[in-house]
């Protein structure tokens, strides 16, 4: 995106077909305004986009997707970085009620690829999104919270409408075996209280920001085994409490009880270790994030392997 | 050769076949690289899951507490677990299990030489659940499974009829070190299999192939 010739390329291919110019034009209109004048690229790209328009007798939205406002059109599943502006098209699949009132809406957009949760500010001042709609967002800006992605909503993000409807698609992924271990800082954990900051601490004290009072907060770093390959995998306190049956508060009392944060994780290897399980949710890093957790306690099917093992 | 330290996959294998293997390595001078047992089906092990029947608890330490553990599989065949003060959550599973119980077991493998030069395998637990039936039944067939991906790698890798190299590093050992039919260990499948059968009800079809 920084290279004036890759920028030309494109702005070009989308014009092709209605005006007759070359590479070259579109890169010394380009030069100008960034070279001569200091404009930004993404201004000079929107600008000399802009001419063209003009020139094609065209609107913006008959163009191919990126060049609406200089940001990329993303997939959801490819998001994958805080902070980078990007234009999304998708759908509003859940709409949440929102917990503070700084925030005007929040809830799911999903696309082909997956879904992403996004969050508009009340002080934005955007129209209200509507649930099984889709739109096309400009200038949204990207975050992430424990290795999950989400787009933010802000007073220069445009939203339009789109008559279409998306099949949204999932960027989960399904894994199965044994629970063959929950490792250290699993259980009930401190998180620093910071902005922004959320990391785990280690005897009171965040690697970046030193003594500070932590929260609690339940998460299990858990590995699953199925004798070929291995999962690390990440339940965060919804997928904690769902599968431990042990609230934040009841792991406040059991540490409280005992003195010692350490119980709640012992419990949950005595009562998790050793069974098998079903995970669904996306991934991040090495981690399988569960969004779904079911044991499986059915009997599998034994008839079809004995029926190969005399076959051989 | 600087790698980020991978988590060691559980092998899946009845005691018949873990009860064969005797032969430890390791794949590089690291004090601290990864001891492999060789199973007699050629893959390496380095933790193992075991599902099975708790049989016998036994306190077998002189100074301190030294549980041995002895958890049968659907063969009747017994693996052989240790835990002490180094293991004190699968020590006090033990010391407090009664037997007879089913139990999940994550653990590492282990060699012993005894006075007349045998060499012995057992499991130094890493942890020690109590679980049901469907549980232990689930992994009969996991392991059944796992045990004939074995045996059908090893017998495509040293299949008569095929090019004459075999390829697969562990099965190579595995034919250097131990050279047991791998038919051993599919009829243990087949056994294992059956009891499954036999236990619900459904009588076992006479006559392997």
């Amino acid at each position: 995106m920084t290279d004036l010739r890759t920028q030309a390329t494109e702005i070009h291919e989308q014009f092709s077909d209605q005006l007759d110019i070359s590479v070259d034009d579109v890169e010394e209109r380009l030069d100008t305004l960034v070279n001569e004048y200091k404009v930004p690229l993404s201004e000079a790209r929107r600008s000399v986009t802009n001419t063209y328009l003009d020139e094609a007798g065209m609107e913006r939205d008959e163009l191919g997707g990126g060049a609406g406002s200089g940001n990329e059109q993303v997939e959801i599943a490819d998001v994958d970085a805080p902070e980078e502006w990007i234009d999304v098209t998708a759908k509003v699949t859940e709409l949440w009620d929102a917990t503070s009132d700084a925030v005007a809406q929040v809830g799911l957009l999903g696309d082909e690829t997956g879904t992403i949760k996004f969050t508009k500010w009340s002080k934005s001042d955007l129209p209200d999104l509507e649930e099984g709609k889709v739109y096309h967002l400009r200038n949204v800006v990207t975050d992430e919270y424990e290795g999950r992605y989400s787009v933010k909503l802000n007073r220069t993000t445009v939203i339009e409408e789109r008559d279409e409807d998306i099949e949204v698609g999932s960027d989960d992924v399904t894994v199965e075996g044994a629970l063959v271990d929950i490792q250290s800082g699993s259980g009930l954990i401190k998180r620093c209280p910071e902005e922004d900051c959320t990391r785990v601490l280690q005897n009171g004290r965040c690697n970046e920001h030193g003594e500070v009072e932590g929260e609690f907060d339940l998460r299990i770093k858990g590995v699953l085994d199925d004798g070929n390959e291995v999962h690390e995998i990440l339940f965060n306190k919804e997928a904690t409490e769902d599968l431990t049956g042990i609230t934040l508060e009841e792991a406040q009392e059991m540490a409280m009880d005992a003195l010692d944060t350490s119980v709640v994780a012992d419990e949950m290897r005595a009562d998790l270790l050793g069974k098998y399980y079903r995970i669904t949710g996306p991934t991040f890093r090495r981690y399988v994030l569960v969004d779904d957790v079911e044991q499986l306690s059915d009997p599998t099917d034994a008839e079809a392997v004995l029926i190969k093992a005399r076959s051989i | 050769m600087a790698t980020t330290p991978t988590r060691e996959v559980a092998r899946r294998v009845f005691a018949g076949e873990f009860n064969d293997a005797h032969y430890t390595f390791k794949e590089s001078d690291d004090e601290r690289a990864p001891v492999y047992l060789l199973l007699p089906t050629g893959e390496r092990a380095n933790r193992v899951f075991i599902v099975g029947t708790l049989m016998e608890t036994e306190d077998v330490g002189d100074d301190s507490e030294y549980w041995q553990g002895q958890v049968i599989d659907p063969n009747g065949d017994r693996y052989y677990m240790y835990a002490g003060q180094y293991q004190p959550d699968a020590a006090s599973m033990l010391r407090e299990l009664e037997p007879p119980a089913y139990i999940s077991v994550v653990g590492k493998p282990r060699t012993y030489e005894t006075d007349d030069g045998d060499v012995n395998v057992s499991v130094r637990p890493e942890s020690i659940t109590e679980v049901d039936a469907a549980t232990r039944d689930r992994w009969v067939v996991e392991t059944a499974e796992r045990t004939l991906e074995r045996i059908q790698h090893y017998q495509a890798e040293t299949d008569e009829d095929g090019d004459g190299a075999t390829v697969d590093e562990y099965v190579a050992m595995a034919q250097e070190e131990y050279d047991l039919p791998v038919e051993n260990y599919r009829r243990q499948v087949v056994e294992a299999l059956e009891s499954l059968e036999a236990e619900e009800g459904v009588a076992a079809e006479a006559g392997d192939a």
